[in-house]
């Protein structure tokens, strides 16, 4: 199984992403920001990092990248795609998840390891954790409340799509302390904190983030 | 040659913390009674030829799709006479 993961002008964790997904068992492959196919990848991951500078808002510039155009066609055909951090807010502005993420809403980046629950193991790069599960993961941004409407607020929580929240205070002014969330499919996820940074015990706080790319895996199999 | 200005603002229930900051640090700086501060953002974007009824709405789709965020940001477009 082929995971691309796309390096944009300013992306940080592209090579952390592509080794998270070799050490889950994947191939990796990276893809530019340029360039126009997906050829024959089957999920993409898109990257922490500032791409284009976070010039006008986060995500805002990278949404229209070319290799963009291809990744939210095969995303709404049913293509894994996993957004972390700038990778999130990027989904958001393409509009391929609701919301979006602002300021932190004391103004400070945060840096540190993260406690969170996982509220749903039915998308496709959540499956192999369990409802209820606690796990840590770094969290690195300047931007990560997530902020939406009444409205797409309540459809998040009564269609389950909030798959995790923090865990004790609330890091950045988040509703409802949302961390991540997926599309009606379970195919889209967005998420603030780092799962690539903790696969191994070396570099991470914990190995807790290595379910998101086995899960994906798992999935790509089985279809 | 024709100026728009574009000025993009977040919705009204929308937290702004930068602007809380801002409207914390200036009673400090000895200016007093501020009952709020909002921060936005301006853009000055020159065209050839005159601001037609065509230009404008150009320009208003540009803000739409690119310089404002419709889930947390409103705009408005005027042309800088």
């Amino acid at each position: 199984m082929i995971i691309g993961v796309v390096t944009f002008p300013g992306s940080l964790d592209d090579r952390d992403a592509a080794r998270a997904v070799r050490m889950a068992g994947g191939e990796a492959v990276l893809l530019w920001h340029n360039d126009h196919s997906l050829k024959n990848i089957d999920a993409v991951v898109l990257p922490g990092g500032f791409s284009y500078g976070d010039y006008l808002r986060c995500g805002a510039i990278a949404r229209f990248a070319p290799i963009m155009q291809e990744v939210a066609a095969r995303a709404q055909g049913g293509m894994p795609l996993l957004g972390i951090c700038n990778g999130f807010q990027v989904l958001c502005e393409s509009h391929l998840l609701p919301g979006v993420l602002t300021r932190n809403s004391d103004l400070h980046f945060l840096c540190r390891d993260q406690e969170l629950i996982i509220e749903n193991n039915s998308t496709q790069w959540t499956s192999e954790y369990s409802i209820g599960q606690h796990i840590t993961l770094p969290l690195k941004n300047g931007e990560g409340s997530y902020q939406c409407d009444d409205e797409t607020l309540r459809l998040l929580e009564s269609e389950g799509r909030i798959l995790a929240r923090y865990v004790g205070e609330n890091p950045n002014g988040s509703r409802n302390s949302i961390a991540g969330i997926t599309n009606e499919r379970g195919n889209i996820v967005g998420l603030m904190p780092h799962p690539e940074h903790a696969i191994e015990e070396l570099t991470g706080p914990t190995t807790d983030g290595l379910g998101f790319f086995t899960s994906v895996l798992k999935s790509l199999i089985a279809l | 040659m024709a100026r728009f200005i574009v000025e993009v603002m977040l919705k009204p229930e929308i937290l702004d913390p930068q602007g809380a900051a801002i409207a914390a640090a200036l009673p400090r700086l000895g200016f007093a009674g501020l009952t709020s501060v909002r921060q936005g953002k301006r853009f000055e974007i020159e065209i050839e030829g005159p601001a037609t009824a065509e230009k404008i709405a150009e320009i208003e789709s540009a803000a739409e799709l690119l310089l404002a965020n419709l889930v947390i940001e409103n705009f408005v477009v005027r042309v800088d006479e």
